[in-house]
């Protein structure tokens, strides 16, 4: 049962910036419908982590990497076709980036490309992934309307409904809410609790309190390694290692 | 409004220069070590500023004199506006003060311009931005260390080599593959044109293209588009406003084009024959304001109804190009503010 | 959703091979383009062509730097002026917005239109004939808003720390821009004159009714007031893009073709040297000075 359930899987996973290495022996199972959060001080390769999973990576010069990924069972560098991928592995970005188009065509954005061409199924696509990601109400009477006239959080949301058009299996997100007034990031918070019934998500955040709340499982990343990965529960009350206690509550980081 | 007027013209800089010119009277009669000081300072500045207010100066000049040549034909010969731009007989008399009337009608010249600016921009455009996207996505290696100096060179080549190559090469091409006596026309004039603006107009693209966010390309590839599908659907469109600019600031340079049009359109004082159908249209020879101009100017005797119309002809291309600027300035503006 | 995919593909791969294929023919185009106005060049040299007396170009070279050097001599020291007031004491405004327009209504006008005029107050109202001065102030208007363009490009672009270390030891705006400034952007601005006298090079449509079509100078008469003079700036001059056209225009002479394609050929050698060197001048005066 509990092989079953894991979605995403890491074999000695190493990365290098030219010479400088981000990502040190990285052994990691994310379980499948669960909010997986990756926490640690900046600059420590969580976001660097997650774009080796929808090898976002590739678009960066000079990247090295060694190891395996493993997204149901398949090998993602050498096994699986990168478009099929990032379909299936979506990902929301720390800053709101909806495309300058209406809002329709943001999300209508994914379907399209992978073929979708019926305006009758756009347009359902688009109402079922804007209610989603709890936008639908209040985009509704102006879909048509240029995106980056929404609010921030309104952005967000968007992109999220963006990400889910395409009917994704997983989806990652770095850093959603830092860019966040309080309310949208809570509001996008319900979002994740909900969203993890039906998707996977692993979630990068500098938030602690933001992990403790909706994630299930949590992996402490420092200086490129995990020091320390566990459900949340047990992580954030009584932490195996002393690094990972010194990190919550607040000596550094 | 009146007061708001007279504050500019106190907080300009050439009325403080004469305030301080009675201020370095009573300096005088102090310090000399101070008076050289500021004859340092003030008097390198009203130099530069002198000459900015020149250019000024000139801009209005030209204008002036432009207008006062251009509307000789219909002060002078009184000929009526609608003549000139819509009827397309063109017999000035070409004597001073004759009392006979010609006529002025300038519809061929300004419709050759038009057509032979607007094929130029459809041949050059799409190899263009093609040359953008390759520039900026496809090889950046490659385009900088071999596309972008090839372009470069291109530029440097002078618009009158243009049109002796296109008539020693392209004319003699032209009238073979057709079976034309001349290879004269509309299609030689349309393809010299668009050598020519082909760099302006992807260098303009290169810089739009490159200006689109890198996030937009970013949530793209992550949704799992392909390259082509990112470019063609984001980026291009993204920079479109940009791309616009390039086009119209190459169609400028294509409606002034003299002397590279003149050799190889044929000169000859007719519409291009489109309504005999495409091609027809296209290999007929036909003449454009600039060509005419720039054969017919040293023939004429000043003041006479031909040489006036000549001059009203420039007058309606300086007009057009000043235009054409004011659409740029509206469409970078338009672009600008879409990045928000 | 495999097929929809597989064809996404294939519509990338094309797309990339028209774009290789687009690129390679613009670099491939103008290798052939050049290659023929070089080859037709080197065919139709003779030690007469290349001659200062007759049918030689050596006379429409000569005027041609010599006209574009005379029309720098008017257009740098007016349009660097106007560039270092447009970086350091235009304040925005109203002014300086119509300052802005006039530069860029100037530099999109078409050349032939600058010609005229200049053929109005320099040929026309002064009652002379076609002569070089005229010439040479046609193609100052045309490159005045470039250089004007570049110094100002060239003076932002000087670091404000510069600025502040010259002001802090009390020079006057004007002493900080001739000391410092002004040395610190010399690259670019040389870079940019160059560029100009380049464009200047393949001027004609000013030039048709400025300088004419004509020359008739000797050699041997080096006495600026004399007419025959090469030295005399009142005199009419063609220069090689001039004659290019005149050639084409008035082509009766049997070897009109050979002697526009030698022209063709040495304006070309002639504005592709000034680029290049504009590039290593460029290259050479930033690391004179960066060391």
């Amino acid at each position: 049962m509990k092989d079953n359930s894991i979605k995403i899987y890491t074999e000695n996973l190493n990365l290098f910036y030219g010479d400088c290495q981000a990502l040190k022996n990285i052994n990691i199972e994310i379980q499948e419908n669960k909010a997986t959060a990756l926490i640690g001080p900046s600059g420590c390769g969580k976001s660097t982590f997650i774009k080796t999973l929808n090898r976002m990576n590739d678009l960066v010069p000079n990247v090295t990497i060694t190891g395996d990924v493993y997204f149901d069972k398949l090998n993602v560098y050498k096994e699986y076709d990168i478009v099929e991928l990032r379909k299936k592995i979506g990902m929301v970005f720390q800053k709101p980036n909806p495309f300058p188009m209406s809002n329709y065509d943001n999300v209508a954005y994914g379907p399209r490309i992978h073929g979708v061409k019926s305006k009758q199924k756009l347009d359902e696509i688009v109402e079922k992934s804007l209610r989603s990601a709890a936008l639908w109400d209040e985009v509704k009477d102006r879909l048509k309307k240029n995106a980056l006239g929404l609010s921030g959080g309104q952005q967000q949301r968007l992109c999220i409904a963006r990400v889910l058009a395409v009917e994704p299996e997983v989806v990652l997100m770095d850093e959603p809410t830092s860019a966040l007034d309080p309310l949208s990031t809570q509001k996008i918070e319900d979002l994740v609790d909900e969203l993890k019934n039906k998707y996977t998500i692993i979630i990068v955040t500098h938030n602690m309190q933001q992990a403790a709340r909706i994630s299930d499982k949590a992996a402490f990343f420092l200086l490129g390694e995990i020091v320390e990965y566990d459900s949340t529960e047990k992580l954030f009350s009584v932490p195996t290692d002393k690094r990972t206690e010194d990190y919550i509550t607040g000596r550094f980081g | 409004m009146k007061s708001t007027l007279f504050k500019k013209i106190k907080d300009n800089e050439m009325f403080k220069r004469i305030k301080i010119s009675s201020l370095l009277k009573k300096i005088k009669n102090g310090s000399p070590k101070l008076l050289k000081k500021t004859k340092n300072e003030y008097l390198g500045r009203s130099v530069v500023t002198v000459f900015g207010f020149f250019i000024i100066i000139l801009t209005l000049l030209i204008t002036g004199f432009l207008i006062y040549k251009g509307i000789g034909t219909f002060v002078v010969q009184k000929h009526s506006i609608f003549e000139f731009l819509f009827s397309n007989k063109f017999a000035p008399q070409d004597i001073v003060g004759s009392t006979q009337k010609g006529q002025v009608g300038a519809a061929v010249f300004i419709a050759g311009s038009i057509i032979i600016s607007l094929f130029a921009l459809l041949i050059a455009t799409p190899f263009a931005i093609a040359a953008a996207i390759f520039i900026n996505e496809i090889s950046p290696r490659l385009g900088k260390r071999f596309l972008q100096p090839a372009i470069e060179i291109f530029v440097g080549i002078p618009s009158v080599v243009y049109g002796w190559i296109g008539l020693s090469i392209l004319v003699p091409f032209i009238a073979n593959i057709f079976k034309l006596p001349y290879g004269f026309n509309v299609l030689s004039g349309a393809i010299v044109l668009s050598l020519m603006i082909f760099p302006t107009i992807t260098s303009i693209s290169v810089d739009a293209i490159r200006n689109v966010p890198i996030e937009y390309k970013e949530a793209s590839y992550s949704l799992g588009s392909t390259r082509w599908q990112m470019i063609r659907r984001i980026q291009i469109r993204s920079a479109l406003p940009g791309i616009l600019t390039g086009v119209v600031l190459g169609l400028t340079r294509a409606f002034g084009e003299a002397l590279a049009v003149a050799m190889v359109i044929g000169r000859r004082e007719q519409f291009p024959k489109f309504n005999n159908g495409f091609l027809d249209g296209l290999l007929s020879a036909t003449s454009t304001l600039t060509s005419k101009i720039a054969s017919d100017m040293g023939n004429t005797v000043t003041g006479s109804e031909w040489n006036n119309a000549l001059w009203s002809m420039a007058l309606l291309l300086f007009i057009i190009s000043f235009l054409f600027i004011i659409l740029i300035r509206f469409l970078s503006r338009k672009g600008s503010r879409q990045k928000v | 959703m495999n097929k929809i995919h597989k064809r996404a593909k294939i519509a990338d791969k094309t797309a990339t091979i028209i774009l290789y294929i687009t690129a390679s023919f613009f670099i491939l185009l103008l290798v052939v383009l050049t290659g023929y106005i070089l080859f037709q060049g080197f065919r139709a040299v003779t030690p007469q062509l290349l001659g200062f007396s007759g049918d030689g170009i050596g006379i429409q070279l000569f005027n041609t730097i010599y006209l574009v050097l005379i029309s720098l001599i008017i257009s740098v020291p007016i349009g660097i002026c106007a560039g270092i007031y447009m970086a350091e004491y235009s304040r925005p405004g109203r002014i300086t917005n119509i300052l802005r327009s006039s530069i860029e209504t100037l530099s999109s006008l078409p050349s032939i239109v600058v010609g005229l005029f200049a053929f109005l107050i320099l040929v026309e109202a002064t009652h002379m004939q076609y002569n070089l001065l005229a010439g040479a102030g046609a193609v100052s208007i045309l490159s005045i808003p470039l250089i004007t363009r570049v110094t100002e490009d060239a003076i932002r672009g000087v670091p404000d720390s510069y600025r502040e270390g010259s002001y802090g030891i009390g020079a006057t705006k004007w002493q900080t821009i001739v000391k410092i400034l002004i040395p610190s952007a010399l690259p670019r601005i040389i870079t940019g004159i160059i560029l100009a006298a380049g464009r200047g090079f393949g001027e004609a449509a000013a030039l048709i009714y400025t300088s004419g079509m004509s020359s008739d100078i000797d050699f041997s008469n080096w006495n600026p007031a004399s007419i025959t003079s090469p030295l005399n700036i009142f005199r009419p001059c063609d220069t090689l893009a001039v004659h290019i056209w005149a050639l084409k225009a008035e082509g009766i002479a049997s070897n009109s073709q050979q002697i526009a394609d030698l022209s063709a050929a040495v304006l070309v050698i002639l504005v592709f040297l000034f680029n290049l060197g504009s590039r290593f001048l460029g290259r050479f005066i930033t690391k004179k000075n960066s060391i």
